[in-house]
C-alpha cells in the first residue's frame, strides 16, 4: 500500500505544490492530471525517492521510504520522460543490462517475451539508436514487463506510442493492476483502462 | 523474485560499460593519445639533454597519467545522466556504492589501463632503465584506480553543471595531490637508487583510503544530482 | 533542558536568525579591532627584534596566525555543512557559504605574508616548503567550493553539493598536508623552510595568539554580515523578508 502525507515540493523559489495526499492500495490506479510545469513530474519524482519533499513523507506499507529504501526500490518501476535505453546497444541487451543491474539476471528468454508484450521483438537485431521514437519508448516500457515488480510509476508512458503501443500498453496496467499491482501514472493523453482510475489534477 | 546479487549487479554494469566501450572503439584513445601528446610536449619545452629529461621523467609521466585521468572524468557519468540510466541505477534495489563502484571499475579499465601497458614506451623516450619503468608501471597500477575513484566524486558533483573540465579540475586536482606526490615519488626513489617500498605503501593506503570513500561520496553527489 | 533545545531551534531559521546576527555583529567587530590593535602593538613595539632575521621576522605575526584561521576555517565550514547535509537545515548551509570566502581571504594573504617575508629573509619570494605548499593547496579547496557553489543555480542542490565537497575536502586536508610534507623531506635540495620561525619568546606567542583570537573575531563579524545578505538573498520571495523591506 501506498500512501502519501501532506506532501509539499518546492523548486527554487516557487511552490509547486502543497497538502497532496492520498492513499493507494493494492489494484488501485491514480491518474495525476495538471498542466504543464504543474508539478506532475516532480511528484512522481518524490513518490520514487528520486527527489525530497520540502515537507510531509511517502510510506510503502506504513513504513517510510527512505528507512525501507532497496526495499522500497526492489518493488518499484519507473518510466521516466527519457527511455533509459544505451543507444549502442540491441533492446534485448539493454533489457538484460537493467536486469542484471539490479542484481536479478533474466534470461534471454525472459527478455525477448517482454518486448513481444510492445510488440518489439522483431527489431532486436538492431541498435537502438536505430529505432523511432514511438518504438524507443516501447523497447523503454518493455521493461515493465520482464521484472515484476508491486508499483508502477510512469511518467507520460504513452507518449510517442500510437493508439495500438498505447492499447498494449492499457493491457499491462490492467493487468497489474489485476494482479494486486499499484500504478501511478501522469497522462496528456486518455487513457482506457478497465479498472477504476482516481483522478488527481493540479490546477 | 530473488533477492538481488550485488555481486551480479557489480558485474553487470561493468559487462555492460565495457560493451558500449568496444562498439564505440575512440573512447580509451582520447585519454591515451592526451597520454603520449603530453608528455611528448614536455622534451620541447625543456630541452632535450638525456640527464634532464631522465630526471624529470617520473614526474612529467605521472603529471601527464594524471591530466589523461582527469580529461576523461568528463566521460564517466554523463552519458548514463544525460539518457536516463543513471537514474535507473539510482532506483535499483542494490546501493547505489555498488553500482558507482561498477562504473568505476569499468572507466579504469577502458580509460587508464591503456595508459599504464603504454607507459613503458614513453619512459624509454625519456631513458629511464629497465627496473625503473617496471615500478612505473606498478606505481601507475595502484595509482590510477586512486585517481579515478577520486575523479568519480568530481564527477558527480558536477553533473549538468555549468564550467565543464576546468570546474571538475579545480574540484579534483588537489585532492590528486597526495597520490601523485606518493607515485612520483616511489618512481624517483626508485632512480636514486633508493627503496620504493615506503611510497608504494602509502600510494597503496591511498587506494584503499579512496575505494573505501570516494564511492559514498560519489554515489551521494549523483543522489543530489538527480533530484 | 528541554526549554533550551527548543531556544536553540527557534534561531535555525533564516527569519529569526537574521535579527540575532545583526545585533551581535558590532560586538565581534569590537572585539576584533581590539584584540587586533593590542597583537599588532606586540607585534610591532614589544617583541625583541631577531638576532637573524632583524625586524622583517615580525610579518610572521599576521602569517601564522592567518594559516591558522584558513586551516580552522575550513573545519569549521566543513562542519556548518555536515550539519546543513544531515539534519536538511537552510541555514547551516548558508553558513558555510558564507565563511568560504574569509577562509580564502586567510589562504590568500597567508601565502602573501609568507611570500613577503621570504624576500628579505632567503631572497625569494617563494620557496616550496611544506607550509607554503600545502597552503596552497587549501586556498584551491576554498576555490573549488566556492567555484561549486556558484556554478549550481538551484540553491538547495548548490548546498548539498557543495557540503559533500567541504566534507570530503575535511578528510584530505591531513591526508595532503602528510604528503606535502613527505615530499618536502623527501626533495631536501630546499633547505629553506618557513616553519623554521625563530626561537619562540613568550611575547611572540602571546602576540600571535592574540592576533589569531582577533582574525577569529574578526571572521565571525564579516561571515555574520554575510550570512545576512545570503538570507536575504534566498529569502528574497517570502513574507518576512517583503515585510522586513516594507518597514525600512
Amino acid at each position: 500500500m501506498l500512501s502519501a502525507n501532506d506532501l509539499e515540493c518546492v523548486r527554487g523559489t516557487r511552490r509547486l505544490f502543497a497538502g497532496v495526499s492520498f492513499r493507494l492500495h493494492p489494484g488501485e490506479c491514480l491518474l495525476v492530471q495538471g498542466p504543464n510545469g504543474s508539478g506532475k513530474t516532480s511528484l512522481l519524482r518524490i513518490l520514487c525517492g528520486l527527489a525530497r519533499p520540502e515537507r510531509g513523507e511517502v510510506r510503502w506499507n506504513d513504513a517510510p521510504i527512505w528507512r525501507i529504501d532497496e526495499e522500497y526500490r526492489a518493488e518499484l518501476a519507473y518510466c521516466g520522460h527519457s527511455n533509459a535505453l544505451k543507444d549502442d546497444l540491441t533492446p534485448s541487451e539493454n533489457l538484460l543490462a537493467a536486469a542484471s543491474l539490479c542484481g536479478q539476471p533474466a534470461s534471454r528468454g525472459a527478455a525477448a517475451d517482454a518486448l513481444e508484450a510492445f510488440g518489439v521483438r522483431q527489431l532486436d537485431a538492431l541498435p537502438v539508436r536505430a529505432l523511432s521514437q514511438g518504438q524507443k519508448r516501447r523497447v523503454g516500457l518493455s521493461r515493465l514487463a520482464l521484472a515484476a515488480r508491486r508499483l508502477w510509476i510512469l511518467d507520460e508512458p504513452l507518449a510517442s506510442l500510437d493508439a495500438r503501443a498505447a492499447q498494449a500498453l492499457a493491457g499491462l496496467v490492467d493487468a497489474h493492476l489485476e494482479r494486486g499491482g499499484i500504478a501511478v501514472l501522469t497522462s496528456h493523453q486518455p487513457i482506457e483502462l478497465r479498472a477504476e482510475v482516481r483522478v488527481f489534477a493540479f490546477t | 523474485m530473488s533477492a538481488p546479487s550485488f555481486r551480479a549487479a557489480f558485474a553487470g554494469i561493468v559487462r555492460r560499460d565495457l560493451r558500449l566501450a568496444a562498439r564505440r572503439k575512440s573512447e580509451p584513445l582520447f585519454s591515451l593519445g592526451f597520454f603520449v601528446l603530453v608528455a611528448s610536449l614536455f622534451p620541447l619545452g625543456l630541452g632535450p639533454e638525456p640527464e634532464l629529461l631522465r630526471r624529470v621523467a617520473p614526474g612529467v609521466l605521472w603529471v601527464a597519467a594524471l591530466l589523461a585521468s582527469m580529461l576523461s572524468l568528463g566521460r564517466m557519468f554523463v552519458a548514463d545522466f544525460e539518457d536516463g540510466t543513471l537514474e535507473q541505477l539510482a532506483l535499483a534495489p542494490v546501493p547505489l556504492v555498488v553500482s558507482v563502484s561498477g562504473k568505476v571499475a569499468a572507466h579504469w579499465l577502458v580509460s587508464e589501463l591503456p595508459l599504464v601497458l603504454v607507459s613503458p614506451l614513453l619512459a624509454l623516450q625519456y631513458g629511464l632503465p629497465a627496473d625503473v619503468i617496471g615500478l612505473l608501471m606498478i606505481s601507475l597500477l595502484i595509482g590510477t584506480p586512486a585517481l579515478s575513484l577520486v575523479g568519480a566524486i568530481g564527477a558527480a558533483l558536477t553533473l549538468g553543471v555549468r564550467g565543464g573540465g576546468a570546474l571538475v579540475a579545480l574540484l579534483v586536482l588537489p585532492l590528486y595531490v597526495p597520490t601523485l606526490i606518493f607515485g612520483a615519488g616511489a618512481v624517483d626513489a626508485r632512480l636514486a637508487g633508493l627503496s620504493s617500498a615506503a611510497n608504494l605503501s602509502l600510494l597503496g593506503a591511498c587506494l584503499i583510503l579512496a575505494t573505501v570513500f570516494a564511492p559514498l561520496a560519489a554515489a551521494a553527489g549523483i543522489r543530489i544530482a538527480l533530484e | 533542558m528541554s526549554s533550551g533545545l527548543i531556544h536553540w531551534f527557534r534561531y535555525a531559521s533564516p527569519p529569526s536568525f537574521y535579527p540575532l546576527a545583526g545585533r551581535m555583529t558590532p560586538w565581534f567587530a569590537w572585539l576584533a579591532a581590539v584584540s587586533g590593535a593590542v597583537g599588532l602593538w606586540i607585534a610591532f613595539f614589544v617583541a625583541p627584534t631577531d638576532a637573524q632575521q632583524g625586524e622583517s621576522y615580525r610579518i610572521i605575526f599576521v602569517h601564522v596566525p592567518a594559516s591558522w584561521m584558513s586551516m580552522f576555517l575550513y573545519l569549521v565550514m566543513a562542519g556548518w555543512s555536515g550539519l546543513g547535509l544531515a539534519l536538511n537545515t537552510r541555514l547551516s548551509s548558508m553558513m558555510a557559504h558564507a565563511i568560504a570566502p574569509t577562509g580564502a581571504m586567510f589562504a590568500f594573504l597567508s601565502l602573501w605574508t609568507g611570500a613577503l617575508w621570504g624576500r628579505p629573509t632567503w631572497g625569494t619570494y617563494w620557496v616550496w616548503d611544506a607550509r607554503l605548499t600545502s597552503e596552497l593547496v587549501l586556498f584551491f579547496l576554498y576555490l573549488g567550493y566556492m567555484a561549486l557553489r556558484a556554478a549550481i543555480d538551484d540553491p538547495r542542490r548548490g548546498d548539498r553539493a557543495a557540503a559533500v565537497l567541504a566534507l570530503v575536502g575535511v578528510i584530505n586536508v591531513p591526508i595532503i598536508y602528510f604528503s606535502v610534507q613527505w615530499w618536502n623531506t623527501l626533495h631536501q635540495g630546499a633547505s629553506v623552510s618557513l616553519t623554521r620561525a625563530p626561537s619562540m619568546a613568550a611575547a611572540m606567542l602571546a602576540g600571535m595568539l592574540i592576533m589569531a583570537f582577533a582574525f577569529w573575531m574578526y571572521s565571525i563579524a564579516v561571515s555574520l554580515v554575510r550570512v545576512r545578505a545570503i538570507i536575504l538573498e534566498r529569502e528574497a520571495h517570502t513574507e518576512w523578508a517583503y515585510q522586513l523591506k516594507e518597514a525600512t
